[in-house]
Order: structure tokens, then C-alpha cells, then sequence
């Protein structure tokens, strides 16, 4: 649902160099990653851990900054932002998924859809009929006013999905979103996210999981903190 | 997104309930301790000002001086120097006297029947229930002609009637009663005045004081001289007129000090009020502190709270809520919580000085202005003591709260 035309990519990240310091200890988490990522796209992010996959994850959805580098998204000098603002790109270009689904305990699943409307103004019944809407696309309408803990593993992660993608973000980010499933839930959320990526939605998983990598067309390896392979895969799924 | 906010915070208040009752305690002890404490405060300054006024507030007394003998001083009433005279020319030259009595007193034994008392006996003029505002349950005062006559007549009071006639049903009014071996007969019973701070008139006999001089004889002094003043208003006028009349009877060359002192009945008012504020004050200062306490409880509360939340804090700073949200989400709940206390607090100490009032019959001791200074307090105190966990809140990083586990 991205803005940006086919001939401007929606990540644009150049000579990224994240630095963590534990102690008096250099961590170099990424070190200089150069990568660009189309409007569009299923694209994996896999590696070992360590190689920082997960600090990709967390500079790509705007959650930490670099150190040094250049990261345009959607046409935005993002690492640029003060906190807030990232806040706002957050709420508007990237929707997430989390391994531990991350919803709101004591909430129910309506209201967790409608988070991400609450913070971005959008006005309380356009909310609720959006966040409807959205249930019913991730197939959990009849779950509406069930809280978190009354769903299993496979709806709690539908109901986060459906809270990604309300908002109608450039970017659906996950997180390893299977990790926490088992392998029949697994196919039915990855089947999901298919879909959705048929709808037109871009893509973008964090996983180490082979299985899940094999679902997107792009697969992005890292090791120590470096691009070490960029290759479309050789995916021919039912789209 | 406010209505939002607040529904969130009562969510959390609602999911804790037993916490955020304890945490509710210390502002509800708190208001209560404010409200409470100026209910006393109030009831305090009403007994004081009601005990006064019952003994009249246009009331001067004149009590006996220092008198150096020999160049030696002698304490305050060692030597009484007022007489009757004395008594007599302030009623006569003062224009804004309205009455006077003079007070001779002694303590005698009583008897009536086989009932036993000792107890103090007052001899005062005519004019002294309209002195003393005194009203008679039974029977009369004496009249001034008893009084001229130094006739042998009794007024009892309340008390000393209940003690003397105990376990008898005879009306007292003509009975005959021996006072330090004397008979009296009892013309009347005074109506309860209570306690005056230092004396009981309750518990007193009065007797025309002419009687009372020939008999506790002591020259012709008085103890003192009860002057009322025409109206509250004159009280320091009348006061001056009676120093200057005392000093011509008694012959006081200009620069010598006075052989007597008038004391103003206004001005122990005062001085009692001014202790029932003192009073007041202490106990406002030690609620405050209370409540002091018990907003650095809600702060308490609201960090366990933050650092308990730190996870959703985390999911929600992802989703897109900014900081100014994440902080007055906190700020919220901790107002909240401070203001349902306060409001908890003045409800219960709504019941508790209507009950204080019922008991002590004082009217209306609920002070609206200490509530609400106490809800004010409590807000504030809810807003400053919630500032820092609120900010704490804020400033979590996202990626940190959501590996918080």
C-alpha cells in the first residue's frame, strides 16, 4: 500500500553502523550495511544469532537508531527523527509482529486493533469499524471482545496482525512471527501473510528459521553484522 | 484519546484493587486527619467561645493588686484592697456600667439533712444573675432589700442543690440550710451554667454578700468586684472609668502603679482562641504530613506499577504512542487514585464530624474550606508525587521495554 513508486525503493539503507557498548566493550552490531528493499516485497532477513538480524529489525522498524548511516524510509531521513517523530513513523509506516504476539493483557483483541488508530487521532467509531474490518480480513471477527487470554497462539498472533496492518503501514515488520507456533499454526499464519502480500502489502521477516525463509521471494543472510548473501528465492508459492 | 487515558488507568487501578486501596489509605487517612482535625479545631473554639459568653462577654472583673507595705511588694491579692465603697462609686460615676456586684467568697461547710457539703460560697449583690446572665430553675434570686437587710437567704446552685437534696423529693425553695453553722433559708436554685475554667458556679452558694461580710468578716474588703459593661462594645471604655474611679478611692498619686486589676473578659477570650488556633494549626500541620506521606505511598505504588508495565509500555511506544501519551497515562492513574482517596476520605469524614457534631451539639463542624484545601492538596500531591514515575515511564526506550521480560 506504499506510496512510493516502483522506481524509488521504500528501504533505502546505506553504510548503516550500529555500536552497542557493553562495558567499556565495542559491539559492532551492524557494520555497514548497505541495502535497498522494494515496494512490495516478501523479503527474509535470516542469519545466525548474533549476526544481527535482530538489530536490523529494530533500526529497520525505526525502534533504535544507528550509530552512523543513511536510512530513508518511505522518502523520510528517518535517522534523522527525534523520538516522537519516530514514534509517528512507527504509527504510520510500519506495523509489527512480535514473536510474543505483544498484545495488551486485560484488552480486548477490538481494542488492541484499534491502538495504533487511537495514537495516529483517528476518531473512536471510524476506529472500531476499522479494527472490525481488520479482524474480519485475519478471520477473528467472532473473537472481537475476547481478551488475549482467552485465545490461543494462533489468534493472538492473527489479532496482532490485524493491529499491523490497520493502519495501513508501508512496512508489515515481523519479528520471528512463528517462533512462539506450532508448525500447523505456523502455515496458517504464513499462508495469511501470503495473502496479504498478494493484497500488495510489503513484507519483511526477521526469522532464522528455514522454513519461514523458503515463503519469501528475497532472502537478505547476515553474518557479523554484514550482508552475506542477497538472493531471490526460489519460492513458487500459490501466488 | 483523554477519555481513552483515563479508561486505561481505571483498568489498572480496577486490575489491582487490593493495592490500590492500600495505596488510597494514606491520602484517605490523610484528608480525614485534615477534615477531622478542623472539626476539633472548630468544636474547640465553639465550647470555648460558648463558655465564655455564657458567663456574660460584657463582663469586667476587678481583682485586688500588689500593695507594698513597708517597700516590701506583696503578690497579687495577698491583701485585698477593694471595699464596698469601691463597688458602690463605679456604679455611681462609670457610665457604661451597666451593673456591678461585689464578690465576697468562702469556703463553709453545709449541711441539710444528713447530706454533707463543702463548698464555696459567694456573696454577691442583687444584680448579679443580670451580671452573670444566671437564670433560676427554682424559685428567685434575692432581692436587693435582702441584700440592704443582710438577710440570711440561699441560692443554691445546680450542683450544690443535687448534692445537699439528694434522695429527697421536698421542694428546696423554703427549706432552711446550715451554712458554717448558720441557718439559711433557700430562696431559689440557679439553672446548670457549667464549668468556667477556674470555678464551678454550679457547685457555689450565694448569699447576699452583706451577710457574707458580717459573717467570713475581714474588715470591709471584698474579694472582688464584678462590673458587666452596658454593652461588649464599651468594654474598654468602662475598663478605663474603672481604673480612673479606683484610683481617686484610693488615693493614688499620679505615677504610682495600680493597688488592682482589671481583667476584660474579652481578653481571655482572646487568649483562649488564640491557643484553640495554636491548637488548630498544630493539627493542620501534622495532616499535611500525612498527607505528604501519603502521596510519597502513590509514587511508591506508580513505580512498581511503571516497572511492573514496562512490557506494555514497550508494546506501546512501538504501536506509535509518544511520550507526552506514555506520561499522562501515568500522571492520570496517579491522579486519579489521589483524588478517589481524597473524595473516599471526605466521605467518611463527612460522617465523622456529623456524628462529632451530633455528640458535642456544636452545629455544623464540617470546615468546606478545609475540604477543599484537602482535595486540592491531594491533587497536587497526586500530580507532583506522579510527575516522576510518569516520566520514568517515558523515557523507557522501546527496544529496551520490549525485551523487558
Amino acid at each position: 500500500m506504499s506510496l512510493s513508486s516502483k522506481h524509488q525503493p521504500l528501504v533505502h539503507m546505506q553504510n548503516i553502523v550500529k555500536e552497542y557498548f557493553i562495558g567499556d566493550q565495542v559491539i559492532r552490531a551492524l557494520n555497514d550495511v548497505t541495502l535497498d528493499i522494494w515496494p512490495g516485497e516478501f523479503v527474509a532477513i535470516m542469519g545466525p544469532s548474533g549476526s544481527g538480524k535482530s538489530t536490523m529489525m529494530n533500526v529497520m522498524g525505526c525502534l533504535d537508531v544507528p550509530t552512523s548511516g543513511t536510512y530513508v524510509l518511505d522518502g523520510v531521513a528517518v535517522s534523522t527523527l527525534s523520538e516522537d517523530e519516530l514514534a509517528s513513523v512507527r504509527n504510520q509506516k510500519i506495523g509489527f509482529i512480535f514473536q510474543s504476539f505483544n498484545l495488551l493483557p486485560r484488552t480486548t483483541a477490538l481494542e488492541n486493533v484499534e491502538l495504533p488508530m487511537l495514537y495516529m487521532g483517528v476518531p473512536p467509531r471510524q476506529r472500531r469499524e476499522r479494527a472490525m474490518e481488520a479482524l474480519e480480513q485475519v478471520g477473528l471477527k467472532e473473537r472481537a471482545y475476547n481478551r488475549p487470554n482467552e485465545l490461543s497462539g494462533g489468534q493472538q498472533q492473527r489479532v496482532a496482525i490485524a493491529r499491523a496492518l490497520v493502519n495501513q503501514p508501508n512496512i508489515i515488520l515481523g519479528d520471528e512471527p512463528t517462533g512462539a507456533l506450532d508448525s500447523k499454526t505456523t502455515e496458517d499464519i504464513l499462508a495469511l501473510l501470503h495473502q496479504l502480500h498478494g493484497q500488495g502489502n510489503t513484507i519483511i521477516l526477521v526469522t532464522h528459521d528455514a522454513e519461514v525463509g523458503r515463503h519469501a521471494e528475497r532472502v537478505i543472510r547476515f553474518r557479523d553484522g554484514r550482508v552475506e548473501s542477497d538472493t531471490a528465492a526460489a519460492y513458487e508459492g500459490e501466488r | 484519546m483523554f477519555v481513552e487515558i483515563v479508561r486505561v488507568a481505571w483498568r489498572s487501578i480496577q486490575a489491582n484493587k487490593m493495592r490500590s486501596f492500600l495505596t488510597m489509605l494514606g491520602i484517605i487517612i490523610g484528608v480525614m486527619a485534615v477534615i477531622l482535625s478542623s472539626a476539633i479545631g472548630l468544636s474547640a473554639k465553639a465550647g470555648v467561645t460558648k463558655q465564655v459568653e455564657s458567663l456574660g462577654s460584657n463582663i469586667l472583673t476587678v481583682m485586688p493588686g500588689s500593695v507594698t507595705v513597708g517597700g516590701v511588694s506583696r503578690g497579687f491579692g495577698a491583701v485585698s484592697t477593694l471595699t464596698v465603697a469601691d463597688a458602690q462609686a463605679i456604679l455611681a460615676q462609670d457610665p457604661d456600667v451597666a451593673y456591678v456586684s461585689p464578690l465576697v467568697t468562702a469556703n463553709e461547710q453545709v449541711i441539710y439533712g444528713g447530706n454533707n457539703l463543702n463548698t464555696s460560697i459567694e456573696g454577691t449583690s442583687a444584680d448579679y444573675p443580670s451580671i452573670r446572665n444566671v437564670t433560676m430553675a427554682m424559685g428567685r434570686y434575692f432581692l436587693p432589700s435582702e441584700v440592704q437587710d443582710a438577710s440570711d437567704v440561699a441560692v443554691l446552685g445546680s450542683q450544690a442543690y443535687q448534692s445537699l437534696f439528694s434522695g429527697s423529693t421536698v421542694n428546696p425553695v423554703g427549706q432552711t440550710i446550715d451554712i458554717g453553722g448558720v441557718p439559711f433559708t433557700v430562696v431559689g436554685v440557679a439553672a446548670s451554667q457549667g464549668a468556667s475554667g477556674f470555678s464551678n458556679q454550679d457547685d457555689a452558694i450565694a448569699i447576699p454578700y452583706t451577710t457574707a461580710m458580717n459573717l467570713f468578716a475581714n474588715g470591709n474588703t471584698v474579694n472582688e468586684i464584678l462590673v458587666a459593661a452596658k454593652s461588649p462594645d464599651v468594654m474598654n471604655r468602662a475598663q478605663l472609668e474603672i481604673e480612673s474611679t479606683l484610683r481617686d478611692t484610693h488615693q493614688l498619686a499620679p505615677g504610682v502603679s495600680d493597688d488592682f486589676q482589671i481583667v476584660n473578659q474579652a481578653t481571655i477570650l482572646n487568649a483562649l482562641s488564640g491557643v484553640s488556633r495554636i491548637l488548630t494549626l498544630l493539627l493542620d500541620g501534622i495532616s499535611a504530613i500525612s498527607l505528604l506521606v501519603g502521596g510519597i505511598g502513590i509514587m511508591n505504588i506508580m513505580l512498581v506499577s511503571v516497572s511492573e508495565r514496562t512490557r506494555e509500555i514497550g508494546i506501546r511506544k512501538a504501536i506509535g504512542a509518544t511520550r507526552r501519551v506514555i506520561s499522562a497515562q501515568f500522571l492520570t492513574e496517579a491522579t486519579m487514585l489521589s483524588v478517589a482517596g481524597a473524595m473516599a476520605g471526605l466521605l467518611l469524614s463527612g460522617v465523622g464530624t456529623f456524628v462529632m457534631s451530633k455528640v458535642t451539639g456544636d452545629g455544623n463542624l464540617f470546615s468546606p474550606a478545609a475540604a477543599v484545601a484537602s482535595l486540592g492538596f491531594s491533587l497536587a500531591v497526586g500530580l507532583i508525587f506522579g510527575v516522576y514515575p510518569a516520566r520514568k515511564a517515558a523515557s523507557l526506550k522501546p527496544i529496551d521495554a520490549l525485551r523487558f521480560e
